[in-house]
Parts: C-alpha cells; sequence; structure tokens
C-alpha cells in the first residue's frame, strides 16, 4: 500500500515537474492570451473602416449608378436637376490616365532596365535612393510643380489635361521603376547568359529576353500604378481645373476627371430647394458623388484584380 | 557524328574571343552602346526631375519670399491680420504635423498588431488573403475616403469627441472644446490613420517575415510563450523597420490632402483643440482650397507653402529610406 501511494506521490511530483518546466505560468500565460487577443483586435479594427466604406459607397452609390449617369455630363445641369452624369469626368480620367502613362511607362521601364542590367557606381546608388524619395512627393507638390513648369511657357490661366499627365507622370514614374525592377530582378542569369553565349548583343538579349520574360510582371506592375494615381484629386485639381463639358483633347481646355468630380459634387452639397418643388432634390449633389465614387473603386478594384490575374495567367513557368 | 564535329567547331570558337577584345578593347558595341546610353540618360532624367520640382517651387515660391509685408496682405492673398509669410506658413506646418502626428500614433500601434497578426499569428492560407484585403484599402482613393470620412464617420464620430470633452472635463487650465458636426481635427486624423496603416503594415510585415527562424526556435525552446517569442525575437530585430515604416507613413500621411480637404472645417491657429471646428489646417489642404482662386502673388505664396511641404515631406523621406538602407546593410538575415 506505502509503495503505491510514494509511487503515486511521485508520479504527481513528475506531473508537477513537468508541468513547471513545460508551461508558462499563468501570469505569462495571461499576458500572452491577451496580446493574442489585442493582435486579433488590430486586425478586426482595420476591417471595420473597410467594410464600412465599400458598404456605403456601394449603398450609397448604386441608387444613380445607371446607363443615364455614365452616360450624359453635367453640361446645362444645375441646382437639384434629376440629370447629369459623370461621362465628361469618365472620359477626362481616360485622357489624363493614357497620357501619364505614355509618358511614364517607357521613362520607368528604361530607368528600370538601366539599374538592373546597367547600374554599378554611385549615379545607380543615386538614383535607387532617389526613386525611394520620390515615391513620397505629395501629390499636390507634384501638381504645383506641373503648374508652375507649365506656366512659364503658357501665361498663369493655363489649364489643361497634359499639365494633370505630367504630374500624374511625376508620381507614376517612380511607382513604375520600382515594380518593372522587381520584375527584372526575377529574370534568370541563365536566361541573359544563355543569349550571350549565342553572340546575341546585350541590348537585343534585354529586349528579346530580359523583356519578354518578365512581361507579364511588368503589366501588372503597370497597371497597378495606374490604379495608384488614377485616384489622385489634388494635382488633377489645380493643374486641369473642373468642367461641365465632355473635352477629349488633353491639349485644349480643362477637363474633369472622376476624382475632381466626387470632390466637386461634394463641395456643392445640399441643393436649396423650394417646398413644393417636385423635379428638384436636396441630395442630389451627393447622390452623384457617391455614385461616381462606386465607379471609381470599381475601375480601381479591376485594374487591381486584372494586373494580379496578368501575372497568374501569363508569367512563364521557370520551374 | 556531333561528337566527331563538334571539337573543330570549339576550337577557333576558344580562341576567337580573346583575339577581339585584344582589337577592339571593349566588347560593347554598336547600338549595345547606344542602349546603354539611353537607359543610363533615363536614370539620370530621374534626377534631373527631382531636382526640377526644386527648382521650379522655389523659382516660383521666391517671389513671395521676397514681397514686402504690403505685397503680401494685399495681392498676396494673406488673411486679414497678417503680415508676413511666417505668419501663414508657421500654423499651416504646425496643423500639417499635428495631424499627421496624431494619425501615426493612432496607425502604428494598429498596423504593428495587423503585420504580427499576418506573419506570426494567422494560419498561412489566411495571412495572404488578409494581406490582400489590407492591399485594398490602398487601393482605394483619398477622395473616396474624403467622402466617407465626411459624410459617414463625421456624423458618427462626432457623439464619440464630445464623450471624450466630457471625460477630459476635469483637466485644469484647459476647457476643451467641441464641434458637434465632427469637421474637427481629429476626425481627420482618423482618417488619415486608416489611409496610412496599410504602408506601416506592408513594410513592418515583411521586415517582421524576415526575422530569423533560428532566433525564434530558440527563444520557443527556451520555453517562452509566442508573445514572449515575439518580444524577444521579432521586435529587437524589427524595430528599425518599423521605425521606418512609421515614418514613411507620416511622409503620406503629411502630404494627403483630399481627406483633410473634405473633412476638416479649417482655421489658421496655433491651437489644440483638436476636437474643435475652425482651429487647425494643413498645408496640402490650405493649397487645394485656395488655388483656384488665386493669382499673382496669390500663386507664389500657395507655391512656397508648397515647398515647405516638400522639404518637410522630403527630410522625412529620406531619413526613412536612410534607415532602411543601413538596416539592409547591417542585417544579419540576409
Amino acid at each position: 500500500m506505502s509503495a503505491t501511494t510514494s509511487i503515486t506521490d511521485d508520479a504527481g511530483a513528475v506531473e508537477r515537474t513537468r508541468a513547471l518546466l513545460t508551461t508558462a505560468d499563468s501570469g505569462r500565460r495571461r499576458a500572452d492570451r491577451a496580446m493574442t487577443i489585442l493582435i486579433y483586435g488590430a486586425f478586426l479594427l482595420a476591417v471595420i473602416p473597410l467594410v464600412s466604406l465599400l458598404w456605403t459607397v456601394v449603398v450609397n452609390g448604386v441608387e444613380r449608378f445607371d446607363g443615364d449617369f455614365l452616360f450624359t455630363s453635367m453640361r446645362g445641369v444645375f441646382g437639384g436637376m434629376d440629370m447629369g452624369g459623370a461621362y465628361h469626368a469618365a472620359v477626362g480620367t481616360l485622357m489624363i490616365t493614357l497620357t501619364a502613362t505614355v509618358i511614364s511607362v517607357p521613362i520607368g521601364l528604361l530607368v528600370a532596365i538601366y539599374l538592373v542590367e546597367y547600374g554599378r557606381g554611385a549615379l545607380a546608388r543615386a538614383t535607387t535612393f532617389f526613386v525611394d524619395v520620390m515615391t513620397g512627393i505629395p501629390s499636390i507638390v507634384a501638381g504645383l510643380f506641373a503648374f508652375a513648369l507649365f506656366t512659364i511657357f503658357l501665361g498663369p490661366g493655363a489649364k489643361l489635361g497634359i499639365i494633370a499627365a505630367v504630374a500624374l507622370s511625376v508620381l507614376m514614374i517612380p511607382v513604375v521603376v520600382r515594380s518593372c525592377e522587381e520584375m527584372l530582378k526575377l529574370v534568370p542569369n541563365e536566361l541573359r547568359e544563355a543569349s550571350y553565349a549565342l553572340g546575341v548583343p546585350k541590348w537585343l538579349t534585354i529586349v528579346r529576353v530580359v523583356l519578354r520574360t518578365s512581361v507579364a510582371g511588368i503589366t501588372t506592375g503597370v497597371l497597378l500604378s495606374i490604379a495608384r494615381v488614377i485616384g489622385e484629386t489634388a494635382p488633377i485639381l489645380i493643374t486641369a481645373g473642373v468642367s461641365d463639358s465632355i473635352n477629349f483633347n488633353v491639349f485644349d481646355g480643362r477637363m474633369m476627371t472622376l476624382p475632381v468630380y466626387i470632390f466637386s459634387q461634394y463641395r456643392q452639397g445640399p441643393v436649396p430647394c423650394r417646398e413644393d418643388a417636385l423635379d428638384c432634390l436636396v441630395s442630389i449633389n451627393f447622390d452623384r458623388a457617391w455614385a461616381a465614387a462606386l465607379l471609381l473603386i470599381i475601375i480601381v478594384m479591376l485594374l487591381n484584380l486584372i494586373g494580379r490575374l496578368v501575372t497568374r495567367w501569363f508569367s512563364p513557368k521557370l520551374r | 557524328m556531333t561528337t566527331t564535329d563538334s571539337p573543330p567547331d570549339a576550337k577557333p570558337g576558344r580562341l576567337k574571343p580573346p583575339a577581339r577584345r585584344r582589337n577592339s578593347g571593349d566588347t560593347e558595341r554598336g547600338f549595345s552602346r547606344v542602349f546603354r546610353w539611353i537607359t543610363t540618360g533615363s536614370g539620370a532624367f530621374l534626377l534631373l526631375v527631382l531636382a526640377a520640382v526644386a527648382v521650379f517651387l522655389i523659382a516660383r515660391g521666391l517671389p513671395a519670399l521676397t514681397a514686402s509685408p504690403d505685397e503680401l496682405s494685399g495681392k498676396g492673398g494673406l488673411p486679414t491680420g497678417m503680415n508676413s509669410l511666417w505668419d501663414l506658413v508657421g500654423p499651416l506646418v504646425f496643423g500639417t504635423l499635428l495631424a499627421a502626428t496624431m494619425a501615426l500614433l493612432l496607425a502604428t500601434p494598429v498596423a504593428i498588431g495587423i503585420a504580427l497578426f499576418i506573419s506570426h499569428y494567422a494560419p498561412r492560407r489566411a495571412a495572404s488573403v488578409i494581406g490582400y484585403v489590407i492591399d485594398l484599402l490602398a487601393a482605394i482613393p483619398s477622395v473616396v475616403f474624403g467622402l466617407w470620412g465626411g459624410r459617414t464617420l463625421a456624423p458618427i464620430i462626432s457623439d464619440v469627441w464630445v464623450w471624450i470633452a466630457g471625460v477630459l472635463d476635469f483637466l485644469p487650465f484647459w476647457t476643451v472644446n467641441v464641434t458637434n458636426t465632427g469637421r474637427s481635427l481629429a476626425t481627420a486624423s482618423v482618417v488619415l490613420a486608416v489611409m496610412v496603416l496599410p504602408i506601416i503594415t506592408a513594410v513592418s510585415r515583411e521586415v517582421f517575415l524576415q526575422t530569423p527562424t533560428l532566433h525564434e526556435e530558440a527563444a520557443l525552446a527556451l520555453g517562452a510563450t509566442r508573445w514572449e517569442m515575439i518580444r524577444t525575437a521579432v521586435l529587437p530585430f524589427g524595430r528599425s523597420g518599423v521605425i521606418s515604416a512609421a515614418m514613411l507613413g507620416l511622409g503620406r500621411a503629411l502630404g494627403e490632402t483630399m481627406a483633410v480637404l473634405m473633412i476638416l472645417s479649417p482655421g489658421i491657429l496655433y491651437s489644440f483643440q483638436i476636437f474643435d471646428s475652425g482651429q487647425q489646417q494643413t498645408i496640402a489642404a490650405f493649397i487645394a482650397s485656395r488655388f483656384a482662386e488665386a493669382s499673382g502673388l496669390a500663386v507664389n505664396v500657395l507655391i512656397a507653402t508648397g515647398l515647405a511641404l516638400f522639404v518637410i515631406t522630403m527630410v522625412v523621406n529620406m531619413g526613412a529610406r536612410a534607415i532602411v538602407a543601413r538596416r539592409k546593410e547591417f542585417s544579419g538575415a540576409n
């Protein structure tokens, strides 16, 4: 009997010792659990604004989001009229962003090629550093720069789509450089060496082998950088101004873009309507702003989605 | 056949390159050299653009810096009661720094939490989805944040500010004014915090994921709980990364225009009344709100304030990048 009790006592002691050695004491365990809860809480806290924002944009925007909104401009629309749309803004966004892309992508790609294929020495180091610094230029400063540059030639009142496109390019080039650089670095050196071994000159190797291999990644990078600048408001507001009419020409006259449209509708605020007015909507400006916000978010999300799908579908299977 | 053919082929091939190299001294010829010049030139062009930004801002801001007080308050469009540029820029810099600092204080702890959640807490498969969700937050245009902040968040959050102001009422020497509209710097800072959150999260996550696995395993083997492992292995390793991430977020918050412009009811004061309206204004929002009506010297004044913003963000960004670069050199992980 005594032997068995001592054995069970021993077993209990062993258990206790093992528990002592393998598990944390309650205070430390409590700290661990508290931090786990806090960290899960931090994540939930970040999801709340995202869900709230997407929800309000969809609910408020879907009301006016129809063909009429997408294909009419604001020309001749005033007061609380139940009409008018964002066609002119969509056109302006398309033209300005397209022009900015045409300017930024070649420059950005060449800089990326320089950094990856040629970059040695002080110039390369400086370029890498200042590309990073340029990604942090405030968008309004880019707008001021484009304004200061063009108004020297065109006079102080110049408001053109091309000025906005230049401002966006200043913001876009570093993003394009960064993403293209990452993609070019992913191209295995064996491919370059194989090409050199066949006697292909370096520039042809870069164009035909390196760029061909990384074209999917570069496309993704370009699409994501477009998604990044398409929502810029402040630089366009001060360089292309505000307009109510459709304008396809970036070299002539003011242009509206979707973000500026959202802002200008928001700024106009509620419409003062007469009590008995039937064709006057008090909240029409906000409704249009929400619908345009929905359109903008759809465009940005589509660009992001297509960008990711392009990599998934077209990236070369290296291994 | 091929085996017998290849040696005579290979021999001249092996001999030729040294001979050619001796002749030209450089293997790069023809368009390859032009191509190198083009790419190098575009690298230099990029530096030129950044320099041009600074030069043009200085050149166009200079008239405002050298103008007399009378000109400034007359044609320069300074608010009444101000007679030097610093009277305008000072409070604007103050407002900008205050808004960005508050946004950073709100965002950084949450961002570190999310980064840790993605790197060490969430299941592997969920982590990439969550990373994508956070990236979505970064993709939303700032004007939509402004619209949401002004129309949805401000009316809701104003009740919270009223409550906090009520709690803070016991403070001596300081009465907390609070607005019922929610159009205060506090609301703007909350929206700014949401906007910089993805940036800080993305950079911190990368750093945390780089923590040497051996450090983590050593901590766990010594009996550390998961939090103790993070505190002793992950956080010390990632400290400089988190600091530079926060500085990048600060740079973003300093330059953010639309969210502040659409939410804040502005004033130009040195004021810590963050729950009240009509107190502070940020540089970027000030420029955007005044630019359409400005002409002549007033434009120069706005460009000069923009120059101040440019200098502040450059300093912050270069600091952040320098920390990142130094960390890359000395980090044991690679």
